[in-house]
């Protein structure tokens, strides 16, 4: 082939492996250089609104009202910070329950054909982009919720879209959690007089604990970190709600919302909500590889 | 002093229950899916005796246990005919309660499979599940039944510990335990010895024989010794290609020292198998 | 003769296990019906009574046009060929600079490094928080560098290259995976023959890893086009045909949002657009298993 004949290819072989692991070694170092960049960007543009409006002003402040100029604005994030923290915390409490419900359905109740179903389908949930769940929340929970409580458009819609979303997710770890629980255990609990639902759910499940644990952590720092499904049914409030009824705003909303427009110190905070949501995940996803890491939950 | 010599279902004291006990197969055949694993075996168990069920790999000695405390429920292609009866109760009827059946027949299997859990609730849980003891009661099981095992000692000041982290031979004692604190009539072995180094085995086959004053025992086993020390009758399967049969049973000096089959005599001797 | 509360919490479980999927699947699937039936809805023809072949026909034609032409009113009327365009374009760049990272970075780490270096280990648990980053985070990062920096400002290229960043660690997992399932038997055996380095990777690692890489390159295009958050303020929002990489352009799921949000009257064709949409990441999909089943059966072949 014409191409072997090119320098390359004439080289001797020893140059050419120490190029070749030469040139893989430096693209490893650019690709493990990419989070040190996010991180070292996100602290450099919000450097200037920690230090001219300070950390404690984000917390103080009565209202998120940013201007250009720190002093003429106000940075108060608690509000969405309430706002980001419950609908995360109403969609973990579904999507916990209801993930580990379905992964207990597939593996040890459902027969089989109707198991390969299910499966598929929580596959194509993963699967469906964000903006869709969003547009079905948009145009047919927000109205829904608008009938029984207007506007409509709140931390309620928010939450049932965000389960949705992190279900597969808690489905698909909670599972492998299961898969890990050697198939001995059932048998021997099935021999021993246990009914089903007594070998899955008093033996199965807490011989998974740290498996299912590992699922839900995951799954909140998804949840967290979810943009546009939230901004499009939450409503985008920024106050912290009396109910499920009322609309919310969360740090993801917010940055998405306003980064188009935001100038000098009001795009300094953005970034630092955007450092804060980055700290939130990366806290999260170290405690469930360190919980998963700590007690093995099978028999040795 | 708690009496723990409770009546069962049928206003049966242990005693009589036990000394009812006695279990009976006519004519079972197993099918998986197709294939056939048991082909037409009629066979006693008698009450308080220990019965070996010997024969090469693969020649159904396992279903033939399974069959009798009905875990073959487990598996949807399995089909069972014939009659296992568990004194007058026809086992695999419909109306029978699968749970309080695995009550009264209780399993071991070869790998020890104690639950990850702390050796407490590794006992309290079947109890628990059945029912029917307030919690001193259940303590106080317990601990005589881990005196019987004679485990007592070796684990008292560590009950709350996880059971995975006891030897072998400890975790197959537990699982003992925990089927032996049902107060069940049949215990059902399965090579239980398989998986342990030679003084544990040595340990767990003279719990075994300490148990058949008030157990019926089956104990299903590759190893002719075994069979030999514990048995006091010996039943040899053997898979012809379309299924396991029964070839000869009888008592164990009969079996081993004047077999009636020639295959029977090929196998006892090493000859075959 | 169980105790009767413990009965009656098993009992309530056992009922939960069978709600809780039908619960899940009927969410969902009251979602996919109410997109078909919108979305479908947005191309049927106008005055149709009656579905008869010359419905049909009308929409295929409304399909089609929808598909090829320009949007107009703000995306109220017209069509997402600019976007599509556009999409294209962002996911091009995208895999054009992933790749070549993604692949060097799993090479490295499944051949030339040993399981317990120190500088291995650092590299997997970068690439696990990066894994990690929420999708917004990555939008900011890009307006940081590739928009103001380094001067892209809101255009195609600064969007592919933020998504390129978002699918390398999905990439390099792949990646690694296919490189790692080839048996490390044939390795030796190169070895022993006397193959250099570059002739076991390109020659017998490279070409059995082939239909898991293909599949993983599949699988991070779905992921790319399914992103939103990251391209919002990096690939910009200008909804006409792009003439360059340089200049702005609208990914197709950027249009839903914004025809859902922000354009009165828009619902239709966000509706048309999410089916699009989906219908897109279905046919990826499946591209993704037949690719991996021909590659298979090819090599199998050639065994």
């Amino acid at each position: 082939m014409w191409w072997r004949n090119c320098r390359l290819f004439r080289l001797r072989s020893a140059t050419r492996d120490r190029m070749l692991i030469g040139t893989s070694r430096a693209l490893a170092c650019v690709s493990a250089l990419v989070v040190v960049l996010i991180v070292a960007f996100l602290i450099g543009e919000s450097a200037p609104a920690l230090a001219r409006v300070g950390p404690v002003r984000f917390f103080t402040d009565e209202s998120w009202h940013p201007t250009a100029d720190a002093s003429a604005g106000s940075f108060g994030l608690v509000p969405t910070l309430v706002g980001t923290l419950l609908t995360s915390a109403g969609a973990i409490a579904l999507a916990g329950g209801l993930g580990i419900l379905s992964a207990a359905f597939t593996r040890f109740y459902a027969p089989r054909r109707l198991a390969g179903w299910y499966a598929l389908m929580v596959e194509l949930m993963a699967g469906v982009p964000s903006v869709v769940y969003g547009l079905w929340g948009l145009m047919v929970l927000v109205p829904l919720i608008a009938a029984v409580r207007p506007p409509g458009a709140s931390l309620l819609a928010g939450i049932v879209v965000l389960a949705l979303m992190i279900l597969p997710t808690v489905a698909l770890l909670a599972d492998a959690a299961f898969a890990a629980v050697p198939r001995d255990c059932v048998t021997a609990a099935a021999a021993l007089g246990l009914t089903r639902g007594a070998s899955v759910f008093r033996v199965v499940v807490p011989a998974a604990r740290s498996g299912l644990f590992t699922a839900v952590v995951l799954a909140s720092a998804r949840a967290l970190g979810e943009t546009m499904a939230v901004l499009m049914v939450c409503g985008n409030v920024v106050r912290i709600p009396r109910g499920v009824f009322d609309p919310v705003r969360t740090l993801t909303a917010t940055i998405a919302l306003e980064m188009g427009y935001a100038r000098g110190d009001h795009r300094a905070a953005l970034f630092v909500c955007g450092l804060v949501l980055l700290a939130a995940v990366t806290i999260l996803v170290a405690t469930a590889h360190a919980a998963g890491r700590g007690r093995p939950h099978g028999t040795t | 002093m708690i009496d723990l010599d409770r009546r069962d279902r049928t206003g049966r004291s242990a005693d009589e229950a036990n000394a009812a006990a006695a279990l009976s197969v006519t004519g079972l055949t197993v099918r998986y899916g197709e294939s056939i694993a048991l082909r037409d075996v009629t066979l006693d168990f008698p009450a308080r005796s220990i019965t070996a069920v010997i024969g090469p790999s693969g020649c159904g000695k396992t279903t033939l246990l399974s069959c009798l405390n009905r875990l073959t429920d487990l598996i949807p292609s399995c089909r069972v005919e014939g009659q296992v009866r568990l004194g007058d109760t026809a086992i695999h009827d419909s109306r029978t309660d699968v749970v309080a059946l695995r009550r009264r027949v209780g399993m071991i299997f070869q790998r020890p499979t104690p639950f990850p859990f702390s050796i407490r609730r590794n006992l309290e849980l079947p109890l628990r599940e059945h029912g029917g003891l307030d919690k001193t009661e259940i303590a106080a099981r317990i601990e005589q039944t881990l005196r019987e095992i004679g485990l007592w000692d070796e684990v008292r000041d560590r009950l709350d510990r996880p059971a995975p982290t006891l030897s072998g031979g400890q975790q197959q004692r537990l699982c003992l335990a925990r089927a032996l604190a049902l107060r069940p009539e049949v215990i059902l072995l399965d090579e239980p010895c398989g998986a342990l180094d030679p003084i544990s085995a040595g340990v767990v086959e003279d719990l075994i024989l300490n148990l058949r004053e008030r157990y019926t025992i089956v104990i299903v086993t590759h190893n002719l010794g075994q069979a030999k020390r514990l048995a006091d009758r010996v039943a040899l399967l053997w898979s012809d290609g379309r299924g396991g049969t029964l070839i000869e049973h009888g008592s164990t000096a009969q079996v081993f020292d004047a077999p009636r089959d020639e295959l029977t005599a090929a196998y006892v001797s090493g000859r075959l198998g | 003769m169980a105790r009767p509360d413990a009965r009656w919490s098993a009992r309530a479980l056992e009922a939960a296990v069978w709600i809780a999927p039908a619960i899940v699947a009927g969410m969902f699937l009251w979602l996919l019906g109410d997109l078909l039936a919108r979305g479908v809805a947005a191309f049927l023809p106008r005055e149709a009574d009656a579905f008869d072949f010359g419905a049909a026909i009308e929409l295929g034609r409304n399909i089609v046009a929808f598909l090829t032409s320009a949007p107009e009113r703000a995306g109220r009327g017209g069509g997402i060929a600019p976007i599509l365009v556009s999409t294209g374009l962002i996911l091009a760049v995208c895999i054009a600079a992933a790749l070549p990272f993604g692949l060097g970075t799993a090479l490295f780490l499944s051949e030339f490094v040993p399981l317990r270096s120190r500088f291995g280990t650092l590299v997997r648990r970068s690439l696990d928080v990066l894994a990690g980053v929420p999708s917004i985070v990555f939008g900011l990062f890009g307006n940081a560098l590739f928009c103001r920096l380094l001067g892209l400002r809101f255009s195609i290229l600064s969007g592919g290259l933020t998504l390129a960043c978002m699918v390398l660690p999905l990439l390099i997992r792949t990646a690694e995976e296919s490189f790692r399932a080839v048996p490390i038997s044939q390795r030796h055996a190169a070895a022993a023959a006397g193959f250099s380095q570059w002739s076991t990777v390109f020659r017998i690692v490279l070409p059995q890893a082939a239909p898991g890489l293909v599949a993983g390159l599949i699988l991070g295009i779905g992921r790319a086009l399914a992103e939103t958050a990251a391209l919002i303020f990096t690939s910009g929002y200008v909804d006409r045909m792009p003439g360059s990489l340089l200049d702005s352009g609208r990914a197709l799921s950027i249009h839903i949002y914004d025809l859902s949000m922000n354009v009165p009257g828009g619902n239709a064709h966000a509706y048309a657009s999410a089916l699009v949409l989906i219908v897109l990441l279905v046919l990826i999909n499946a591209a993704a298993r037949w690719s991996t089943m021909r590659l298979l059966h090819g090599q199998e072949r050639r065994a």
